[in-house]
């Protein structure tokens, strides 16, 4: 079952930027492509747990600040030769409002 | 006995169920047609060629007079329904006439959205909607000025039509490039370009305010920066409304549009809708083939045919001549997706394609749409493209064609380029000189002089040997940039100031960028690259920046930030000291410590935190340090002659002079200075990238010291006798390593580079360094600021999180 909570506006989300959210399991990262894409991860690299949140959004990836991992915001998985993978959360925009499904979001608690 | 049938509105939805129903069977209906205004059926979408003179209203007639009397069809035209009587099953028109049906079509299409500005009702204020609209339009001549407002396909196409005349036109587009449902930024921008060359003015992210008047007519438009525009005439092209009045007053289901089923019928079994004016499982209609569509399955349905309506998906392209643009499908939203770009700089040509499991699932062309149909083709069919993948993008006519040219834009490049910034010289200059037989990368130096002062356009002068002597010379590998180009730092450096690029986009597309948007290695140093060379024009990018420079703090391995306030000179006072203990004190800042660059550095503070913690430090007069920047970090200061003994000149006067100059500008890497009082050098001003030692008869300016990775002894630049022509020396120095190095390169890598005698030449030329000054102030003028008390007041709300769920994920 989904259940679909709005969570801001798009367009306080730049483009090609993120903002995080505070959940009580952790921080998650909502991030908004060149082509207004958006996508919601955990907020914490699998390397050194860098937020993700403030790293450089390039086509459908993330460049992690600490140690620039690059992240696919699509799958979550590290990319090139780093291994490691984020959780990655169903997101999306109806009429110009972000989207994420809490019943997800929930579900990485347990 | 035959039935009736009324229609409401002679559009071209209603007009093409019109042919199909007496297509298939001429004698089913009385068909009584309506509309409101005073002709029949012609081809709307035809109106931008009438408008631009390319075609004659009568040339875009549909249906004429003869055809409706032909096919027994009761025209009443300029006529309004007044109601609709569902249970009486009449339509009363405005003349009161009541004209019963058996089956009403209602195609009462769109209204023109207008935005309530202040001014929006003045006289001179149209939409672009129907022949009025576009007769009003054509009578703007040579001299007279049309404001558009709305950068879409309609606002474009108006605009376009009236500059063919001479008119002179702005377009004002609320959104960062021109129509942005359709394009994505690569090909937004070639569009501008096309347009800004038909002498258009086209205003992106302009915020429009009001509409002035006088006498009732329209005067201008005042923007929310305070620009104004002066115009004759306004058209507002920002959208359509599905004209739903009539329906909703019958009683009729209705939301954004009427609502019908798969059949195209409405919430009454007798009457049916088509067009602009429907709503079909939550969608709108503006564009002409799903609009055929529905008039197909409407006849049918009319007919009792068994029919149903099935969106596809739909393409787009702009009928301005010279502007080849195709849109289709959809690249916004869904995981899994990748891009294939290509751009040919030369042609001006951008082309992408967005995949997902091996289907086409959008495109984008400009500048050669020859193959568009084929790919659109593609996209509605769903084709897997997995075995044509590597070449799909050239097209279906790609039989093992060249592969892409890493030469490209420099081939593009016109003859009058300039490639030598330092000796002024041209392509076309290096290009004769190949010609006449100097065909190596010495010969090329010694006869024309490229490349031979600071050397950063080497790269370039062997890409114009390599594109005009061909196989003949082998261009040494110069290490690229990322990525996303062939090109190296210097050689996009050089490019950015001989074509004249300006923005993010437009470097992306000339240079020929194998990607979208850049990575995060070329991404900061083109925003650097382009700030420095184009301080006013260009706009600072700050998704292209690395976090501690969009968050104007260092960020910390625990996602933590350190706050650096600037201590001018190294000087600072108990109330300046009182109030960073106060705010370590407030935010509850674990580590504070003492710099090497005489400052106090708070460790660990909470990102949500920061503008607050930086509007206190405001209040006590202090400012960002910028300890986070590729820009000027400290001027370390001795106290000099103030108490020293052995000093020779107020160093700690001039140091606070210099950092009061410098801070605020970005730089290729940090830029650290000292000043000495005296050549016992407390201050070790002889391993900075700027050092000043004082002495009796004045002050030595020395570059290329390093204390990091590297250790090294600065350079003597030059002495000079006075503060004032210190301050020169430096602002002039800093502005030519900002102008030429490569980003991230401290000066002492630049200098190995170029080489000092090169550096001490611009700068022992009164005239070249008084110009190198001058260019940083001017640089200066915009970015001399604190950018703390910028972002406390504007940005505070970015710096929080943009939900907080933890209340209701715990419920």
């Amino acid at each position: 079952m989904t259940n679909w909570i709005d969570i801001g506006a798009l367009e306080d989300v730049p483009a090609r930027g993120a903002r995080m959210i505070k959940t009580a399991f952790g921080c998650v990262a909502v991030f908004r492509t060149g082509d207004d894409q958006v996508f919601a991860l955990d907020n914490a690299c699998p390397h050194k747990a860098g937020p993700l949140a403030e790293g450089i959004v390039h086509g459908t990836k993330v460049t992690c600040p600490l140690h620039n991992w690059v992240i696919s915001l699509e799958t979550g998985q590290a990319q090139g030769a780093d291994e490691g993978v984020v959780n990655t959360y169903p997101a999306r925009i109806e009429e110009g409002r972000i989207l994420l499904d809490a019943a997800c979001l929930m579900r990485r608690a347990a | 006995m035959t039935q009736n049938l009324v229609i409401i509105g002679a559009g071209m939805a209603t007009g093409r169920a019109l042919e199909h129903l007496l297509d298939a069977e001429p004698d089913a209906y009385n068909v009584t047609l309506f509309n409101a205004e005073p002709r029949g059926n012609y081809n709307r979408i035809m109106l931008s060629p009438v408008l631009s003179g390319d075609k004659a209203y009568d040339e875009i007639v549909t249906h004429t007079a003869e055809w409706y009397d032909e096919n027994g069809v009761t025209c009443r035209f300029g006529e309004k329904v007044a109601g609709i009587d569902r249970t009486a099953k009449t339509v009363t028109a405005a003349n009161g006439d009541v004209v019963p049906y058996d089956k009403l079509l209602l195609g009462t299409g769109s209204n023109p959205f207008m935005i309530p500005l202040p001014g929006h009702d003045l006289e001179g204020v149209i939409a672009y909607r129907d022949l009025e609209d576009t007769e009003r339009m054509m009578t703007m001549v040579e001299g007279q000025k049309v404001v558009v407002i709305g950068g879409g396909l309609l606002g474009l196409e108006a605009a376009a039509g009236m500059a063919a005349r001479g008119v002179d036109v702005t377009v004002v587009h609320l959104m960062g490039h021109l129509m942005e449902r359709q394009l994505d930024e690569a090909a937004g921008y070639l569009l501008r370009k096309a347009l800004i060359d038909k002498g258009i003015t086209v205003k992106c992210s302009a915020n429009s305010k009001e509409i002035l008047g006088k006498d009732g007519h329209v005067t201008g438009l005042l923007l929310e920066d305070g620009t104004e525009l002066p115009c004759d005439l306004l058209v507002m092209a920002v959208g359509i409304r599905p004209n739903t009045a009539l329906a909703a007053e019958a009683g009729l289901a209705v939301g954004k549009g009427i609502h019908v089923d798969d059949q195209m019928v409405t919430s009454d079994a007798d009457i049916l809708a088509v067009g602009e004016c429907v709503e079909h499982n939550g969608a709108l209609f503006g564009l002409v083939a799903p609009l055929y569509e529905q008039a197909k399955v409407v006849a049918q349905t009319l007919l009792g045919q068994e029919a149903a309506f099935v969106q596809k998906e739909v393409s787009t392209k702009l009928k301005v001549t010279g502007c080849d643009l195709f849109s289709a499908g959809d690249f916004a939203d869904g995981p899994g997706r990748e891009d294939i770009v290509f751009r040919d700089p030369a042609r001006g040509v951008y082309k992408r394609l967005v995949l997902e499991e091996n289907r086409v699932k959008g495109a984008v062309f400009y500048g050669d749409t020859a193959d568009s149909n084929w790919f659109f083709g593609l996209i509605k069919d769903g084709t897997d493209v997995a075995e044509m993948r590597e070449t799909l993008i050239f097209g279906p006519a790609f039989q093992g064609g060249t592969p892409l040219d890493p030469m490209a834009a420099v081939a593009a490049l016109p003859d009058d380029a300039e490639i030598c910034g330092c000796n002024g010289i041209s392509k076309g200059t290096i290009v004769a000189a190949i010609q006449d037989g100097a065909t190596d990368l010495a010969a090329v130096r010694t006869v024309t002089k490229a490349s031979g002062s600071c050397g950063t356009c080497t790269g370039l002068v062997e890409q114009v040997l390599g594109a005009t002597l061909g196989d003949d010379f082998v261009i040494p590998a110069a290490q690229s940039m990322c990525g996303c180009t062939d090109l190296a730092h210097e050689e996009v450096r050089r490019l950015i100031k001989s074509k004249g690029l300006k923005s993010m986009p437009a470097v992306w597309q000339e240079l020929g960028w194998k990607t979208t948007c850049g990575c995060h290695v070329c991404r900061p140093a083109l925003n650097f690259y382009l700030l420095a060379d184009w301080p006013v024009e260009y706009q600072d990018d700050p998704q292209s920046r690395f976090i501690n420079e969009r968050k104007h703090a260092n960020i910390q391995k625990d996602g933590t930030f350190s706050v650096v306030p600037r201590i001018w000179g190294g000087i600072t006072n108990p109330d300046e000291l009182r109030a960073i203990a106060d705010a370590a004190d407030k935010y509850h800042v674990p580590t504070v410590k003492f710099t090497g660059g005489q400052r106090i550095d708070l460790l660990g503070v909470k990102g949500e935190d920061l503008p607050h913690i930086w509007a206190d430090l405001n209040k006590a007069g202090l400012v960002s340090g910028h300890a986070y920047s590729k820009g000027l970090r400290t001027v370390k200061t001795c106290v000099g002659t103030d108490h020293c003994r052995f000093g020779t000149q107020d160093s700690t006067g001039l140091g606070i002079r210099l950092e009061k100059m410098l801070w605020g500008s970005w730089t290729p890497h940090k830029l650290k200075l000292a000043v000495s009082g005296c050549p016992r050098n407390c201050a070790e001003a002889t391993c900075k990238d700027i050092g000043v030692v004082c002495v009796d008869s004045g002050y030595q300016v020395s570059i290329g010291g390093a204390a990091g990775m590297d250790v090294k002894e600065t350079e003597l630049l030059c002495q000079v006798a006075t503060e004032d022509e210190t301050m020169e020396v430096v602002a002039a120095v800093t502005q030519l390593y900002r102008e030429n190095a490569k980003y991230l390169d401290r000066i002492y890598k630049w200098m190995n580079k170029v080489g000092l005698d090169w550096i001490k030449d611009q700068i022992d030329d009164p005239d070249t360094r008084r110009a190198l000054a001058d260019r940083f102030e001017l640089s200066q003028s915009i970015y001399r600021k604190d950018p703390w008390a910028e972002h406390a007041r504007d940005k505070a709300e970015t710096y929080q999180p943009l939900a907080n769920l933890t209340l209701e994920a715990a419920e």
